[in-house]
Protein backbone atom coordinates (compact mmCIF):
# COMPACT_ATOMS: atom_id res chain seq x y z
CA UNK A 1 0.00 0.00 0.00
CA UNK A 2 1.39 3.22 -0.88
CA UNK A 3 2.08 5.67 2.27
CA UNK A 4 -0.95 8.80 2.07
CA UNK A 5 -0.13 12.50 2.92
CA UNK A 6 -2.87 13.12 5.81
CA UNK A 7 -2.97 15.75 8.43
CA UNK A 8 -1.76 15.88 11.85
CA UNK A 9 -5.11 14.84 13.43
CA UNK A 10 -5.38 12.01 11.10
CA UNK A 11 -2.09 10.55 11.78
CA UNK A 12 -2.65 11.17 15.50
CA UNK A 13 -5.95 9.39 14.76
CA UNK A 14 -3.81 6.12 14.93
CA UNK A 15 -2.22 6.52 18.65
CA UNK A 16 -4.24 5.11 20.92
CA UNK A 17 -4.21 4.22 25.01
CA UNK A 18 -1.48 1.63 25.83
CA UNK A 19 0.48 1.52 22.48
CA UNK A 20 4.18 1.62 22.39
CA UNK A 21 5.45 4.01 20.89
CA UNK A 22 8.99 4.64 18.98
CA UNK A 23 10.37 8.13 18.43
CA UNK A 24 13.76 9.29 16.40
CA UNK A 25 15.41 11.19 17.15
CA UNK A 26 19.36 11.97 18.84
CA UNK A 27 18.18 14.47 21.67
CA UNK A 28 15.74 16.65 19.46
CA UNK A 29 17.80 16.44 16.69
CA UNK A 30 16.03 14.44 13.77
CA UNK A 31 12.58 13.95 16.04
CA UNK A 32 9.37 14.78 14.65
CA UNK A 33 8.60 17.47 16.41
CA UNK A 34 5.35 18.66 14.91
CA UNK A 35 3.71 15.28 15.72
CA UNK A 36 5.48 15.52 19.00
CA UNK A 37 3.88 18.87 19.37
CA UNK A 38 1.09 17.33 18.30
CA UNK A 39 0.35 14.82 20.43
CA UNK A 40 1.00 16.53 23.57
CA UNK A 41 -2.00 19.41 22.33
CA UNK A 42 -4.25 17.57 20.66
CA UNK A 43 -4.48 14.10 21.25
CA UNK A 44 -5.27 12.08 24.50
CA UNK A 45 -3.46 9.04 23.92
CA UNK A 46 -2.63 8.31 28.00
CA UNK A 47 -0.28 4.75 29.68
CA UNK A 48 1.94 5.10 26.57
CA UNK A 49 5.36 3.23 26.36
CA UNK A 50 8.02 5.42 24.74
CA UNK A 51 11.08 3.92 22.98
CA UNK A 52 13.56 6.26 22.20
CA UNK A 53 16.89 7.45 23.08
CA UNK A 54 16.36 10.18 25.02
CA UNK A 55 12.95 11.23 26.76
CA UNK A 56 12.83 14.91 25.04
CA UNK A 57 14.23 17.65 26.92
CA UNK A 58 12.31 19.40 29.46
CA UNK A 59 8.65 20.07 28.28
CA UNK A 60 10.08 19.44 25.04
CA UNK A 61 9.65 16.88 22.75
CA UNK A 62 8.59 13.53 24.68
CA UNK A 63 9.05 16.06 27.77
CA UNK A 64 5.84 17.67 27.07
CA UNK A 65 3.91 14.55 27.03
CA UNK A 66 5.88 13.53 30.34
CA UNK A 67 5.01 16.67 32.36
CA UNK A 68 1.22 15.70 31.26
CA UNK A 69 1.76 12.07 32.67
CA UNK A 70 1.00 10.26 30.00
CA UNK A 71 4.00 8.07 29.58
CA UNK A 72 4.16 4.80 31.61
CA UNK A 73 7.03 3.31 30.34
CA UNK A 74 10.70 4.40 28.55
CA UNK A 75 12.89 2.69 27.14
CA UNK A 76 15.97 4.25 25.91
CA UNK A 77 19.72 4.52 26.33
CA UNK A 78 20.14 7.92 28.04
CA UNK A 79 17.42 9.69 30.45
CA UNK A 80 19.68 11.79 32.16
CA UNK A 81 19.68 14.68 29.35
CA UNK A 82 15.80 15.19 30.41
CA UNK A 83 15.78 15.52 34.34
CA UNK A 84 12.46 15.33 34.32
CA UNK A 85 12.62 11.81 33.17
CA UNK A 86 15.37 10.93 35.60
CA UNK A 87 12.88 12.41 38.48
CA UNK A 88 9.78 10.76 37.20
CA UNK A 89 11.61 7.27 37.53
CA UNK A 90 13.20 8.07 40.55
CA UNK A 91 9.46 8.72 42.24
CA UNK A 92 7.99 6.04 40.33
CA UNK A 93 6.34 7.94 38.33
CA UNK A 94 7.47 6.16 35.33
CA UNK A 95 9.36 2.75 34.93
CA UNK A 96 12.50 2.46 33.02
CA UNK A 97 14.16 0.21 30.96
CA UNK A 98 17.69 1.29 30.57
CA UNK A 99 19.65 0.01 27.19
CA UNK A 100 23.53 0.68 25.61
CA UNK A 101 22.91 2.57 22.94
CA UNK A 102 23.95 0.47 20.13
CA UNK A 103 22.13 -2.61 22.06
CA UNK A 104 19.35 -0.01 21.78
CA UNK A 105 19.44 0.76 18.24
CA UNK A 106 20.29 -3.06 17.03
CA UNK A 107 16.84 -4.18 19.30
CA UNK A 108 15.11 -2.05 17.11
CA UNK A 109 16.64 -2.85 13.95
CA UNK A 110 15.85 -6.93 15.15
CA UNK A 111 12.26 -6.15 15.90
CA UNK A 112 11.93 -4.52 12.11
CA UNK A 113 14.12 -7.21 10.77
CA UNK A 114 11.67 -10.35 12.25
CA UNK A 115 14.64 -11.76 14.74
CA UNK A 116 13.53 -13.77 17.70
CA UNK A 117 16.82 -11.51 19.47
CA UNK A 118 20.74 -11.65 19.09
CA UNK A 119 23.98 -12.05 21.39
CA UNK A 120 25.89 -9.02 22.48
CA UNK A 121 29.00 -8.58 24.49
CA UNK A 122 28.24 -5.38 25.52
CA UNK A 123 26.65 -5.03 29.13
CA UNK A 124 28.00 -8.49 29.90
CA UNK A 125 28.84 -8.84 33.29
CA UNK A 126 27.47 -5.53 34.39
CA UNK A 127 23.84 -4.23 36.06
CA UNK A 128 22.60 -3.62 32.98
CA UNK A 129 22.56 -7.67 31.88
CA UNK A 130 20.78 -8.79 35.54
CA UNK A 131 18.06 -11.11 34.70
CA UNK A 132 19.12 -11.50 31.08
CA UNK A 133 19.87 -14.68 30.01
CA UNK A 134 24.09 -14.90 29.11
CA UNK A 135 26.27 -17.23 27.74
CA UNK A 136 30.00 -17.57 27.00
CA UNK A 137 30.39 -17.92 22.66
CA UNK A 138 33.79 -17.62 20.92
CA UNK A 139 35.38 -17.32 24.31
CA UNK A 140 33.36 -13.72 25.43
CA UNK A 141 30.55 -13.56 27.85
CA UNK A 142 27.24 -12.15 25.47
CA UNK A 143 24.24 -11.20 26.86
CA UNK A 144 21.07 -12.64 24.68
CA UNK A 145 18.87 -9.03 24.17
CA UNK A 146 15.22 -9.11 23.05
CA UNK A 147 13.72 -7.15 19.62
CA UNK A 148 12.07 -4.38 20.46
CA UNK A 149 8.20 -3.63 18.59
CA UNK A 150 6.04 -1.11 18.44
CA UNK A 151 2.26 0.24 18.08
CA UNK A 152 3.37 3.20 16.19
CA UNK A 153 7.04 4.43 14.94
CA UNK A 154 6.88 8.62 14.64
CA UNK A 155 10.35 9.51 12.25
CA UNK A 156 11.05 12.50 10.86
CA UNK A 157 12.91 13.35 7.50
CA UNK A 158 13.98 15.66 5.35
CA UNK A 159 12.09 14.75 2.34
CA UNK A 160 9.71 11.96 1.19
CA UNK A 161 8.00 11.09 -1.90
CA UNK A 162 4.30 11.27 -2.63
CA UNK A 163 4.70 7.13 -1.65
CA UNK A 164 7.08 7.01 0.94
CA UNK A 165 10.30 7.14 -0.22
CA UNK A 166 12.13 8.79 2.50
CA UNK A 167 15.56 10.68 2.74
CA UNK A 168 17.41 11.96 5.51
CA UNK A 169 19.80 14.97 6.28
CA UNK A 170 23.07 14.48 7.69
CA UNK A 171 22.42 13.39 11.44
CA UNK A 172 19.66 13.97 11.72
CA UNK A 173 19.14 10.30 10.48
CA UNK A 174 20.20 8.78 13.77
CA UNK A 175 17.53 6.44 14.74
CA UNK A 176 14.97 7.07 12.58
CA UNK A 177 15.30 4.92 9.62
CA UNK A 178 15.59 1.59 12.58
CA UNK A 179 12.08 2.95 14.03
CA UNK A 180 10.37 3.14 10.57
CA UNK A 181 10.98 -0.78 10.12
CA UNK A 182 9.84 -1.86 13.61
CA UNK A 183 5.94 -0.92 14.15
CA UNK A 184 2.82 -1.66 13.16
CA UNK A 185 2.31 1.67 11.68
CA UNK A 186 4.88 4.47 10.76
CA UNK A 187 4.50 8.02 10.18
CA UNK A 188 6.63 9.44 8.71
CA UNK A 189 6.91 13.84 9.49
CA UNK A 190 8.90 15.15 6.67
CA UNK A 191 10.39 18.34 5.70
CA UNK A 192 9.13 18.57 1.93
CA UNK A 193 7.04 16.47 -0.11
CA UNK A 194 8.32 16.10 -3.63
CA UNK A 195 6.93 14.46 -6.47
CA UNK A 196 7.44 10.53 -7.13
CA UNK A 197 11.09 10.32 -9.26
CA UNK A 198 12.29 13.82 -7.93
CA UNK A 199 14.61 11.95 -5.01
CA UNK A 200 17.70 10.28 -6.48
CA UNK A 201 16.55 5.86 -6.21
CA UNK A 202 20.50 5.95 -5.06
CA UNK A 203 19.66 8.32 -1.58
CA UNK A 204 16.29 6.72 -0.66
CA UNK A 205 17.37 5.84 3.18
CA UNK A 206 13.88 4.16 4.32
CA UNK A 207 12.00 2.71 1.29
CA UNK A 208 8.29 3.50 0.95
CA UNK A 209 7.17 0.00 2.00
CA UNK A 210 7.56 0.76 5.53
CA UNK A 211 5.44 4.28 5.40
CA UNK A 212 1.96 4.12 5.98
CA UNK A 213 1.37 8.07 6.71
CA UNK A 214 2.83 11.06 5.45
CA UNK A 215 2.79 14.63 7.25
CA UNK A 216 4.28 17.96 6.22
CA UNK A 217 6.27 19.25 8.90
CA UNK A 218 4.18 22.62 10.42
CA UNK A 219 6.01 25.48 9.33
CA UNK B 1 52.69 23.07 36.95
CA UNK B 2 50.80 22.73 33.38
CA UNK B 3 46.65 22.49 33.20
CA UNK B 4 45.71 19.16 34.14
CA UNK B 5 43.40 18.68 31.13
CA UNK B 6 45.59 19.95 28.94
CA UNK B 7 49.06 17.64 29.77
CA UNK B 8 46.16 14.77 29.64
CA UNK B 9 44.59 16.09 26.00
CA UNK B 10 48.41 17.04 24.75
CA UNK B 11 49.66 13.11 25.81
CA UNK B 12 46.28 11.46 24.30
CA UNK B 13 47.12 12.67 21.02
CA UNK B 14 50.16 11.44 20.86
CA UNK B 15 48.57 8.39 21.27
CA UNK B 16 46.82 8.82 18.02
CA UNK B 17 48.38 8.10 14.69
CA UNK B 18 47.32 9.26 11.80
CA UNK B 19 44.94 7.47 9.74
CA UNK B 20 43.17 5.96 12.58
CA UNK B 21 39.28 6.03 12.97
CA UNK B 22 38.88 8.00 16.52
CA UNK B 23 36.18 8.23 18.74
CA UNK B 24 36.19 11.01 21.62
CA UNK B 25 34.26 11.04 24.67
CA UNK B 26 33.26 14.11 26.21
CA UNK B 27 35.03 16.21 28.34
CA UNK B 28 39.00 16.23 28.32
CA UNK B 29 38.68 14.13 25.05
CA UNK B 30 37.32 16.89 23.13
CA UNK B 31 40.85 18.81 23.57
CA UNK B 32 42.51 16.32 21.86
CA UNK B 33 42.32 17.33 18.00
CA UNK B 34 43.81 20.95 18.72
CA UNK B 35 47.25 18.73 20.10
CA UNK B 36 47.06 17.14 16.99
CA UNK B 37 50.03 17.73 14.75
CA UNK B 38 49.60 18.33 11.33
CA UNK B 39 51.37 15.37 9.80
CA UNK B 40 48.29 13.27 11.94
CA UNK B 41 45.01 13.13 10.55
CA UNK B 42 42.80 11.33 12.36
CA UNK B 43 39.09 10.42 11.07
CA UNK B 44 36.69 10.85 13.79
CA UNK B 45 33.77 9.00 14.46
CA UNK B 46 30.82 10.31 16.39
CA UNK B 47 28.15 7.72 16.95
CA UNK B 48 25.03 9.81 16.52
CA UNK B 49 25.88 8.30 13.04
CA UNK B 50 29.16 10.44 11.11
CA UNK B 51 32.33 9.66 10.25
CA UNK B 52 34.54 12.58 9.54
CA UNK B 53 33.78 15.17 12.03
CA UNK B 54 35.50 18.45 11.33
CA UNK B 55 36.47 21.42 13.46
CA UNK B 56 33.40 23.19 15.50
CA UNK B 57 31.71 25.86 13.27
CA UNK B 58 32.01 29.58 12.81
CA UNK B 59 28.53 31.24 13.95
CA UNK B 60 26.47 31.19 10.49
CA UNK B 61 27.81 28.06 9.65
CA UNK B 62 25.75 26.44 12.23
CA UNK B 63 23.80 23.35 10.47
CA UNK B 64 20.74 22.41 13.08
CA UNK B 65 21.00 18.87 11.47
CA UNK B 66 24.78 18.40 12.67
CA UNK B 67 26.04 17.88 16.18
CA UNK B 68 28.18 15.26 17.57
CA UNK B 69 27.33 12.92 19.94
CA UNK B 70 27.17 15.75 23.04
CA UNK B 71 25.04 17.64 20.90
CA UNK B 72 27.30 20.37 20.05
CA UNK B 73 27.07 21.73 16.46
CA UNK B 74 29.97 20.57 14.59
CA UNK B 75 30.96 20.77 10.97
CA UNK B 76 31.76 17.45 8.51
CA UNK B 77 34.94 17.17 6.61
CA UNK B 78 34.78 16.96 2.69
CA UNK B 79 35.12 12.92 3.60
CA UNK B 80 32.20 12.25 5.81
CA UNK B 81 29.56 10.01 5.47
CA UNK B 82 26.62 10.00 7.40
CA UNK B 83 24.81 6.63 8.52
CA UNK B 84 21.99 5.30 11.02
CA UNK B 85 22.48 4.42 14.78
CA UNK B 86 21.99 0.84 14.34
CA UNK B 87 24.91 1.17 11.81
CA UNK B 88 26.93 3.12 13.48
CA UNK B 89 27.32 0.23 16.93
CA UNK B 90 27.85 -2.19 14.17
CA UNK B 91 31.57 -0.01 13.17
CA UNK B 92 31.73 -0.01 17.53
CA UNK B 93 31.23 -3.36 17.74
CA UNK B 94 32.51 -4.57 14.96
CA UNK B 95 36.05 -3.24 15.61
CA UNK B 96 36.15 -0.72 12.91
CA UNK B 97 37.01 1.91 15.44
CA UNK B 98 40.54 1.57 15.95
CA UNK B 99 40.50 4.08 19.29
CA UNK B 100 38.01 5.37 21.91
CA UNK B 101 39.55 8.08 24.15
CA UNK B 102 37.10 8.86 26.62
CA UNK B 103 36.69 9.71 30.92
CA UNK B 104 36.05 7.44 33.70
CA UNK B 105 35.17 7.65 37.51
CA UNK B 106 37.39 4.80 37.92
CA UNK B 107 39.62 2.09 36.15
CA UNK B 108 41.45 -1.10 37.98
CA UNK B 109 44.43 -2.31 37.96
CA UNK B 110 43.00 -5.59 35.82
CA UNK B 111 41.89 -2.32 33.37
CA UNK B 112 38.20 -2.88 34.54
CA UNK B 113 36.37 0.28 33.99
CA UNK B 114 33.63 2.45 35.65
CA UNK B 115 32.16 5.58 33.87
CA UNK B 116 28.53 5.31 33.53
CA UNK B 117 27.03 5.24 36.91
CA UNK B 118 27.34 6.64 40.90
CA UNK B 119 26.00 4.38 43.54
CA UNK B 120 22.95 6.02 45.16
CA UNK B 121 22.65 8.60 42.43
CA UNK B 122 20.57 8.65 39.21
CA UNK B 123 22.04 5.12 36.79
CA UNK B 124 19.75 6.55 34.10
CA UNK B 125 22.47 7.39 31.13
CA UNK B 126 24.02 5.02 29.60
CA UNK B 127 24.60 6.00 26.37
CA UNK B 128 27.35 4.41 24.00
CA UNK B 129 29.87 3.98 26.88
CA UNK B 130 29.55 0.33 27.35
CA UNK B 131 29.91 -0.21 23.46
CA UNK B 132 32.61 1.72 23.07
CA UNK B 133 34.80 0.00 25.63
CA UNK B 134 33.74 -3.54 24.77
CA UNK B 135 34.13 -2.66 20.63
CA UNK B 136 36.90 -0.64 20.62
CA UNK B 137 40.26 -1.41 19.10
CA UNK B 138 41.94 0.35 21.49
CA UNK B 139 40.44 2.24 24.71
CA UNK B 140 42.21 5.28 26.46
CA UNK B 141 41.01 6.54 29.24
CA UNK B 142 41.55 10.35 29.85
CA UNK B 143 41.01 11.37 33.64
CA UNK B 144 42.31 13.58 36.25
CA UNK B 145 44.56 11.37 38.81
CA UNK B 146 41.78 12.18 42.00
CA UNK B 147 38.07 12.88 41.93
CA UNK B 148 36.80 15.90 42.99
CA UNK B 149 36.83 14.72 46.49
CA UNK B 150 40.68 13.71 46.61
CA UNK B 151 40.11 9.87 45.97
CA UNK B 152 42.18 8.23 43.42
CA UNK B 153 40.66 7.12 40.40
CA UNK B 154 43.34 4.17 39.43
CA UNK B 155 41.88 1.58 42.29
CA UNK B 156 42.49 -1.66 42.73
CA UNK B 157 39.21 -2.89 42.33
CA UNK B 158 36.27 -0.30 41.31
CA UNK B 159 33.78 0.27 43.75
CA UNK B 160 31.19 1.58 41.37
CA UNK B 161 29.33 -0.54 38.85
CA UNK B 162 31.20 -1.93 36.15
CA UNK B 163 31.01 -0.52 32.58
CA UNK B 164 33.23 -3.08 31.35
CA UNK B 165 35.57 -5.85 33.00
CA UNK B 166 39.80 -5.58 31.35
CA UNK B 167 38.72 -3.28 28.87
CA UNK B 168 41.36 -0.06 29.33
CA UNK B 169 44.64 -0.34 27.59
CA UNK B 170 45.74 2.93 28.61
CA UNK B 171 45.40 5.41 31.16
CA UNK B 172 46.38 9.11 30.52
CA UNK B 173 46.82 10.98 33.97
CA UNK B 174 48.08 14.79 34.65
CA UNK B 175 50.77 12.92 36.34
CA UNK B 176 51.36 9.52 34.25
CA UNK B 177 50.42 6.74 31.45
CA UNK B 178 49.75 3.82 32.63
CA UNK B 179 49.47 1.04 30.12
CA UNK B 180 47.86 -2.42 30.48
CA UNK B 181 50.56 -5.51 29.99
CA UNK B 182 49.82 -8.85 30.96
CA UNK B 183 46.28 -7.73 32.20
CA UNK B 184 47.82 -5.49 34.47
CA UNK B 185 48.32 -1.61 34.55
CA UNK B 186 52.20 -0.82 34.82
CA UNK B 187 52.89 2.72 35.05
CA UNK B 188 55.00 3.58 32.24
CA UNK B 189 55.94 7.37 32.29
CA UNK B 190 56.05 10.12 34.42
CA UNK B 191 54.08 13.50 32.70
CA UNK B 192 54.51 16.85 33.87
CA UNK B 193 57.51 16.74 36.61
CA UNK B 194 55.45 14.24 38.66
CA UNK B 195 57.82 11.21 40.01
CA UNK B 196 57.15 7.87 41.19
CA UNK B 197 56.11 8.63 44.85
CA UNK B 198 53.51 11.07 43.51
CA UNK B 199 52.02 8.77 41.51
CA UNK B 200 52.10 6.01 44.30
CA UNK B 201 50.38 8.68 46.50
CA UNK B 202 47.58 9.30 44.00
CA UNK B 203 47.07 5.64 43.42
CA UNK B 204 44.55 2.49 44.75
CA UNK B 205 46.65 0.02 45.85
CA UNK B 206 49.63 -1.70 44.80
CA UNK B 207 51.29 0.17 42.13
CA UNK B 208 53.14 -1.54 39.49
CA UNK B 209 55.91 0.19 37.68
CA UNK B 210 57.56 -0.59 34.50
CA UNK B 211 61.47 -1.70 35.04
CA UNK B 212 62.49 1.85 32.80
CA UNK B 213 61.25 3.68 35.45
CA UNK B 214 62.72 2.17 38.45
Amino acid sequence: MPARVVSLDEALSHVHDGDTILCGGFGLVGAPMSLLDALAERSTARDLTVVSNNIGEPGRGLGALLRQGRIRHGISSYFTSNPEAVAAVNSGTITATLLPQGTFAEAIRAGGAGLGGFYTPVGAGTALAAGKEQRELDGRLQVLERPIRGDVALVYADRADELGNLSYRKTARNFNPLMATAATITIAEVGALVPVGSLDAEAIHTPHLYVDLIVVRDG
Amino acid sequence: MADARLVIARRAAAELRAGEIVNLGIGIPTLIPDHLGTDTEVFLHSENGILGVGPRPVDGEIDADLIDAAKRPVTALASASYFDSAQSFAMIRGGHVDVAVLGALQVSHAGDIANWAVPGRDVLGVGGAMDLVVGARRVIVTMTALSSSGEPKVVARCSYPLTAAAAVDVVITEQAVFRRREGRLVLTELLDGASVDDVRRSTGGELAVALELL
